[in-house]
């Protein structure tokens, strides 16, 4: 027990931020079913609003910082090194230290819950609705000052992530020859360096308000609401590729070991990630475009929303073309990254919708947009986290995860996932809004959402499966070996499950793909130029 | 905007197909010839492809942004008015507020006329909300401290919905209201009826016009349409019994929901800011009687 406690190398910090992420994932599911469950039919009473507007800020601050952060942030930490030929992280204390400002962050948010008010302004909790005189209740401190700690962490291990890229890579590996995965992971955690710090500021000034009679965001006094709003998304649309990014990265891997070609082309790929990481930084009024800001200003920021899908277009592309012409193996982690494909373009495609001004002045704060950031960050960033597991749990655990049970997650996934929120964007069409504790009996409002509650059903089934796959398979699964499925990065030359020091011998890299070199020593991806 | 929405659908749809054939086709031509297959031919990329399919999406959104600024002009109504507005609606936590320039003011039901577009300012007495008629205009944010103004048309008489589209605390779900658009002739009949006062209370109903004073009803409700204070504490009672919802939507005008909000108000709609009433039975069926004679 302590050994895990007090651990600092870097496989058993990134394997407590996963089996952290997976905890909260699963309280944040609940949080999700109570709601689907109060939704299944016009007015219904099962919980009171106050319960509700609980569970939709719990789930969405859940899953954004318990979840989709430390489980990209602990594959990261987990993979980083393996697959930059290193031993260990550069700063490993300070990886211990974010791992655990980041969970007790979580813990703290929780205890929230046993204080009788849990927050109950939304994830982005918008002044001011949270001001002591609105939102009197604890739970807002609670929110503000778990979610402070959850910066601290984030924050150090992003750089801890940076330096460790920077200065632990294997001899001979360039910038130009990391591993995608590594590469996006490296200009995430920059993303988090710069991002997070509006939101820490943010938070403080909450504080302020709420603790200390300050008035940052009260009109009446000379404060401006509207300042949280540009503070809060100067973070949050960085946020959203902080958590997409590395996901990106994850596909990046999976796709060209099962189609047995390396990405195509890896310069785009890389650059369009640079891309992203500055557009979104410019992106951020495209959530405040119901707010009368001016036209000028509005179009400004719909430019920059709508270039941000050129980069992420190219990567589409890129990884289709990676599947052309190969020779595809449809492991279950292969599944989740080909539904990752279609459902992200589902989500990046409605994102331009919302691009739009004119739609957005309609569909933003409609069940549309629920439908849009859940195609983005479940089939998306979860569909992608879940390839990553299936391909990575070997070099993880030494034992493969059962192929069978994981097919029948994945369908179930699949469906369960598709059926919760396809139908959530004729809802929004139909001009339900989003964060509504229930709905008048409106033609067609009750029929899909009880289909939505069927989908969201199906899914917990689904996850639950795979939950039972990877404790069965930790136990019983058939061992894996070193290299179970014949991969080109430098992790599988590690043992399965590593030992403490990865690698007795620190490999030298002429190529993106070293094992691809070892392997076929006659026709290397390198050339004596 | 229905034209715009159809376009992004038709630019969304191409998209997706492009891609889906892509994985499609990849998936079954592609598929693994079992594990002995040979590794299949490696190829790194192709430049010419990648600007293909940088220029195209580059093309396709510069295109999309145009047809969005010239949509924007259209339906944006000019933030710094120099003219007055016909129609001032104040959001309020869980409420709709619209005052009209004559001083009239309506809850709930909001009387326009048809056929022409007006000029509304759109305020919150509180937290942000958002006003929101789908048919008749674009969403609003309604900011404490701000006032943001939209154009206000509907093309034909009728009643239209419309709901607080920004998230402002727990009754955000009830904070529904209609907007009525009439012809001119009866727009203004109704403009001159609403500034009325109902006739004078009757029977019982007299005692419940004195405890609609006595118990300070009158501080957050006024119960004629015109001079009230701006914005009010609470809903407007003028004519309260000829409205079709009571709450924002959350119950119909029935003498047993108006009952309830005399006698357990927090029962009526969780988390309103009308406090206990404390009012004895034979209090509550004066008072009730005294609103159902708002007519």
């Amino acid at each position: 027990m302590s050994d895990w406690l007090c651990a600092i190398d870097h496989k058993r910090v990134g394997i407590l931020y996963m089996l952290s992420a997976l905890l909260f994932f699963l309280a944040g599911g609940m949080e999700a079913m109570v709601m689907r469950a109060q939704l299944a039919a016009p007015g219904l009473k099962l919980i009171t609003p106050e319960i509700y507007n609980q569970m939709f800020t719990m789930h969405g601050t859940t899953m954004i910082f318990l979840v989709a952060m430390p489980i990209l942030t602990g594959f990261g930490v987990y993979l980083v090194p393996l697959m930059i030929g290193a031993n260990e992280m550069a700063l490993p204390r300070l990886g211990a230290l974010s791992f655990w400002l980041q969970f007790l962050g979580g813990v703290l948010l929780y205890l929230s819950f046993a204080t009788g008010a849990a927050p109950d302004a939304g994830w982005f909790s918008y002044a001011p609705l949270t001001e002591k005189a609105f939102s009197p209740g604890a739970g807002l401190d609670y929110w503000a000052l778990a979610l402070l700690m959850i910066t601290g962490g984030s924050v150090g291990s992003a750089i801890n992530l940076i330096v460790t890229i920077a200065t632990q890579r294997a001899p001979g590996m360039t910038m130009r020859l990391v591993p995608l995965f590594v590469w996006m992971t490296l200009v995430a955690s920059i993303m988090i360096v710069f991002a997070l710090p509006a939101l820490a500021a943010s938070l403080v000034m909450l504080l302020s308000d709420r603790l200390l009679h300050a008035r940052f965001f009260d009109p009446a006094q000379g404060g401006a609401p509207l300042l949280w709003q540009h503070y809060f998304w100067i973070f949050g649309h960085p946020e959203v590729y902080i958590v997409v990014l590395p996901a990106f990265g994850m596909i990046s891997e999976v796709i060209p070991v099962f189609s047995r070609k390396p990405i195509f082309g890896y310069p785009f790929v890389a650059t369009s990630t640079v891309a992203i990481a500055f557009l979104s930084y410019g992106v951020w009024a495209h959530h405040m475009f119901a707010v009368a800001l001016g036209r000028n200003f509005l179009a400004i920021f719909s430019a920059a929303s709508m270039l941000i899908a050129v980069p992420t277009g190219m990567k589409i592309f890129s990884w289709v073309a990676t599947m052309w012409g190969g020779s595809i193996r449809f492991t279950t982690a292969m599944l989740f990254a080909v539904a990752f494909l279609l459902e992200f373009t589902v989500g990046g495609l409605s994102g331009v919708a919302f691009a739009t001004v004119p739609v957005d002045w309609q569909m933003t704060d409609t069940y549309f947009v629920v439908a849009h950031i859940h195609y983005v960050l479940f089939g998306g960033t979860v569909f992608a986290v879940l390839a990553g597991v299936h391909y990575w749990f070997p070099k993880l655990s030494g034992r493969l995860l059962d192929e069978k049970l994981g097919r029948w997650s994945f369908w179930l996934i699949v469906l369960g996932f598709n059926t919760a929120f396809f139908v959530q964007h004729f809802l929004g069409l139909l001009g339900m809004p989003r964060r509504v504790y229930t709905y008048p009996n409106l033609p067609w409002f009750g029929a899909l959402n009880v289909i939505s509650t069927v989908g969201a059903a199906i899914l917990v089934f689904g996850i639950l499966l795979f939950c039972a796959n990877i404790a069965m398979s930790f136990f019983f699964g058939v061992t894996s070996g070193d290299d179970p499925w014949n991969a080109w990065t430098l992790e599988w030359a590690a043992a399965s499950p590593p030992a403490i020091e990865n690698f007795a011998e620190i490999p030298t890299v002429r190529s993106r793909r070293p094992l691809w070199d070892q392997k076929h020593p006659e026709a290397p991806d390198w050339s004596e130029a | 905007m229905a034209g715009v929405f159809s376009l992004v659908l038709v630019i969304a749809a191409t998209v997706f197909l492009v891609v889906a054939a892509g994985v499609v086709y990849s998936s079954i031509r592609y598929r693994s010839r079992g594990l002995g297959a040979p590794e299949p031919k490696q190829i790194f990329g192709s430049r010419k492809l990648e600007v293909v399919w940088t220029v195209v999406p580059l093309l396709i959104v510069t295109g999309l942004f145009i047809v969005t600024v010239r949509a924007m002009v259209l339906i944006d109504a000019p933030q710094n008015s120099t003219h007055p507005p016909e129609l001032v609606i104040i959001g309020h936590q869980w409420w709709w507020e619209a005052r009209y320039p004559d001083g009239v003011v309506a809850t709930g039901d909001i009387h326009i006329p048809a056929s022409r577009r007006l000029l509304a300012r759109i305020e919150s007495a509180d937290v942000i909300h958002d006003f929101w008629a789908p048919d008749l205009a674009r969403k609003m944010d309604a900011v404490p401290g701000r006032w943001s103004y939209i154009w206000l048309e509907a093309d034909t008489p009728g009643t239209y919905a419309g709901t607080c589209s920004e998230f402002c605390g727990a009754q955000h779900a009830w904070m529904r209201f209609r907007v009525v658009a009439e012809t001119e002739p009866s727009f203004e009949a109704w403009l001159q009826r609403q500034a009325q006062p109902s006739l004078a209370p009757r029977g019982i109903a007299v005692e419940g016009a004195r405890l609609f004073q006595t118990r300070k009803c009158g501080d957050c409700h006024a119960v004629t349409a015109a001079g009230a204070v701006s914005p009010a504490k609470g809903p407007n009672l003028a004519h309260l019994a000829s409205r079709e919802f009571l709450g924002s939507g959350i119950s119909r005008n029935t003498p047993e929901s108006l009952m309830l909000w005399l006698t357990n108000p927090q029962a009526a709609k969780p988390g309103n800011r009308m406090p206990d009433t404390k009012l004895s039975a034979n209090e509550a069926r004066a008072l009730l009687a005294y609103l159902e004679s708002l007519q």
